[in-house]
């Protein structure tokens, strides 16, 4: 099916919306249906699986001995990558990561880090020597709208469910213990992404919404209500009171989905 | 961002280089410097030196990126690998690469792309030496590159930065304060029609500290703003003065 | 019903030019009621109309401009022309052999070849389809001698001047024939190379003065200066 959108339904939309109504009835505040599931893939140090509506994501994480960053010699490394595999929609192409799938990383690693979700000094074995690496790749699985949000929380669940092997030093070298110790998770942000389609601002944008959307506004918001990543995407513009209001709307829907979470 | 035991801001509320909150660093901008790029312009931002040009529009190659109803916009964004600090590898780094995303979905709203459809304009912007808020001085002067080629446009695009440093909210980030500090708020505007077209954070800020680094940076968009209407029509005021006397 | 600048100031893009009951002329665009400069130039009213002299623009090919291109391609039926402009030219074959085109026999590199200059006419170009070309008309054709000046295409109304006073008077100090396309691209010939070179001089100036008052009597001034410069040095 080509991945074209007619001008029909680009005018359905745009007409529904202005009167603050969307094509699968929600409202313009509304998030689609969310499913998570953690540990499901044995072999990764932590895993998970985020439904959002149709929206599918995978995020598995991976831990490892490396060393740290010279600015920062007492802390452990986070590192995300994430790639839209070619089966998760018609318009992706295999190939070595593009602007999109590099934007998606950047994004998702932001919040997490910028929010301190990770307590990375934990991870630290021997400053400026030796840390552990946790590496989250996000596989976005199926392609339906708002890969951000959908990624941003498999990635936060999987690092709940992630597990880091004990470990003692021993005469200067690392030694595995038996044993798992949770990864110490400080924050759980959450991210809230906006479409702006003809003026009005609505939440969690499906796919046909998305290619109608003039621009897209995402914000993290961290467990205390402060943002901690925004990103302005697509190539449109947005007015500075539209900005603030979907600041206040992004912190009640991330509070409302953190209830919602088990963890 | 971990312990620092520098402090960014003094007792006397003044910064490492000796700026208010609300100053902005010293601003140089030339326009029209490049004699084969069709459009080109030249910043200096503080220690900030950022080059743009523009090719086209022209035919795409290879045709098939074309669009039949608009024109294409690519950007690249590049630093020089003596731009920074520490030698700077040639190959575009994840950041380049999604500030050429970034900074290209700022200047597009501003460009009438359906006017000239099957061509495509290239806009290059080249880093020669950084020190924070480069992305902001980059579409400035890709901004100005861009009416230098004579390509129709709604606004300039005019961009600046704000951001949290040792809990006060300042304008215009040096390479330190985004490092060290607090938050950091890239944001790009279209003036005329109070438009924003880049805004990205990152670092922590409660509602109302955003709201209020928000508009210092639309403050900081407005001041630079008129240099660049100035630097735009600095040619031909000169010309003009020293003629018609 | 107001305007907010008055005639012959200079303007930037999104600068706010009039508000009401006015027209959009050139490099303008609407806007909610109000019109606004879209690029870099001087603005100029027609009664109601406003229309911005852009200073830095390029050009867009219209039916029936004669224009001066560059041969960049032989292809197997016609030839690509660089005309200064976003889209390139096709000038068919068929408009420049007299005779029925044979692929087989004809090679079209002997008629003209890839550098060779041209003055051609432009007879089809719409949103779809790149500009077609014709030299079958008296005037057109190859250029074999001369040199060549490029300006912004909006100059070009300047180089003309009022009721062609400004090119009337360049040809006549300088002796060269000028053929000047709206592409923006100018051809030269004079009988020596000091008379080209004298009027590409003058073409510059008013390339980079295209903005100012008093033009043609600064380019007059200029261009006699010159002459007679010349003609010290020849002692």
């Amino acid at each position: 099916m080509s991945s074209v959108i007619t001008r029909v339904k680009q005018k359905q939309i745009a007409q529904l919306i202005a009167k603050g109504k969307r094509l699968d009835n929600r409202s313009a505040t509304d998030y689609r249906e969310i499913k998570i599931e953690q540990g499901i893939i044995e072999r990764a140090e932590g895993s998970a699986r985020v439904l959002l509506g149709k929206t599918e994501v995978m995020v598995g994480t991976k831990i490892e001995t490396g060393e740290p960053f010279p600015d920062t010699p007492n802390e452990g490394v986070l590192t995300v990558n994430a790639e839209l595999v070619p089966l998760a929609s018609s318009t992706f192409e295999p190939g070595p990561p593009d602007e999109n799938s590099i934007e998606l990383a950047r994004i998702v690693d932001r919040g997490i880090r910028e929010s301190k979700a990770i307590d990375l000094e934990k991870l630290c074995i021997e400053p400026g020597k030796k840390v552990l690496v946790v590496f989250v790749d996000v596989y976005v699985l199926n392609h339906d709208g708002n890969l951000i949000d959908a990624s941003a929380l498999a990635a936060l669940a999987a690092l709940i469910n992630t597990k880091m092997p004990n470990y003692e030093i021993e005469e200067g070298e690392m030694k595995i213990k038996s044993g798992y110790t949770p990864l110490p998770i400080r924050k759980r942000p959450i991210t809230v992404t906006f479409a702006k389609i003809n003026e009005k601002l609505i939440v969690d944008p499906w796919l046909e919404e998305e290619q109608v959307m003039d621009a897209r506004l995402s914000m993290a918001i961290d467990d205390d209500g402060n943002i901690c990543a925004i990103q302005k995407g697509c190539s449109g513009s947005i007015a500075p009171n539209q900005i603030l209001e979907a600041a206040k709307i992004a912190k009640e829907k991330a509070e409302e989905i953190r209830k919602k979470l088990e963890w | 961002m971990s312990q620092k035991s520098e402090k960014l801001i003094d007792k006397k509320g003044l910064r490492l280089d000796g700026r208010k909150p609300d100053e902005l660093r010293q601003i140089k901008i030339e326009v029209g410097v490049l004699s084969n790029a069709d459009g080109s312009a030249y910043i200096e931002l503080g220690k900030n030196k950022i080059l743009a040009a523009v090719f086209g529009p022209r035919e795409l190659h290879p045709k098939h990126l074309a669009l039949p109803d608009r024109m294409v916009l690519r950007c690249r964004y590049h630093m020089a690998p003596f731009s920074v600090q520490e030698r700077k590898s040639p190959a575009p780094s994840r950041r380049e690469i999604e500030l050429s995303k970034v900074i290209r979905e700022s200047l597009e709203p501003a460009i009438f792309l359906e006017y000239y459809p099957r061509t495509g304009i290239d806009v290059f912007v080249e880093v020669l030496q950084a020190d924070g808020s480069t992305r902001c001085a980059s579409i400035t002067a890709a901004s100005l590159a861009l009416a230098d080629a004579g390509i129709p446009m709604k606004d300039l695009v005019v961009a600046c930065s704000a951001g949290k440093v040792d809990g006060t909210i300042v304008l215009d980030l040096m390479d330190t304060e985004d490092k060290m500090g607090e938050a950091d708020l890239p944001v790009a505007l279209m003036p005329n029609f109070n438009a924003v077209t880049l805004l990205q954070m990152d670092g922590n800020l409660s509602l109302e500290e955003f709201e209020n680094a928000l508009n210092l940076a639309l403050e900081g968009c407005k001041k630079i703003y008129t240099m660049q209407k100035e630097a735009l029509k600095a040619k031909y005021v000169g010309v003009k003065e020293e003629v018609e006397e | 019903m107001p305007t907010f600048f008055e005639r012959r100031q200079l303007v930037t893009p999104g600068d706010l030019i009039a508000e009401g009951a006015y027209i959009a002329g050139e490099n303008t665009y609407v806007e909610d009621n109000k019109i606004f400069a879209s690029r870099i130039g001087i603005v100029e009213y027609e009664n109601k109309k406003v229309n911005i002299v852009a200073l830095r623009a390029f050009y867009i090919p219209r039916i029936e401009d004669i224009v001066i291109g560059t041969i960049v391609e032989v292809g197997f039926n016609g030839w690509t022309v660089d005309i200064n402009a976003p889209y390139q030219a096709i000038l068919r074959a068929s408009d420049v052999l007299s005779r029925p085109f044979k692929p087989q026999k004809d090679d079209l590199s002997q008629v003209l070849n890839v550098g060779d200059l041209i003055v051609a006419k432009i007879i089809a170009y719409d949103r779809s389809h790149d500009p077609q070309l014709t030299v079958g008309e008296p005037g057109l054709g190859k250029i074999t001698r001369g040199q060549i000046v490029k300006i912004t295409p909006t100059k070009i109304p300047r180089v003309i001047g009022r009721k062609g006073s400004m090119i009337s008077m360049i040809k006549q100090e300088t002796g060269c024939q000028i053929i000047l396309g709206v592409n923006g691209i100018i051809l030269i010939t004079g009988k020596t190379l000091e008379e080209e070179e004298l009027a590409m001089m003058a073409i510059r100036k008013i390339d980079e003065e295209s903005h100012t008052s008093g033009l043609t009597d600064r380019v007059t001034q200029m261009l006699k200066e010159e002459k007679k410069n010349m003609e010290e040095n020849k002692e």
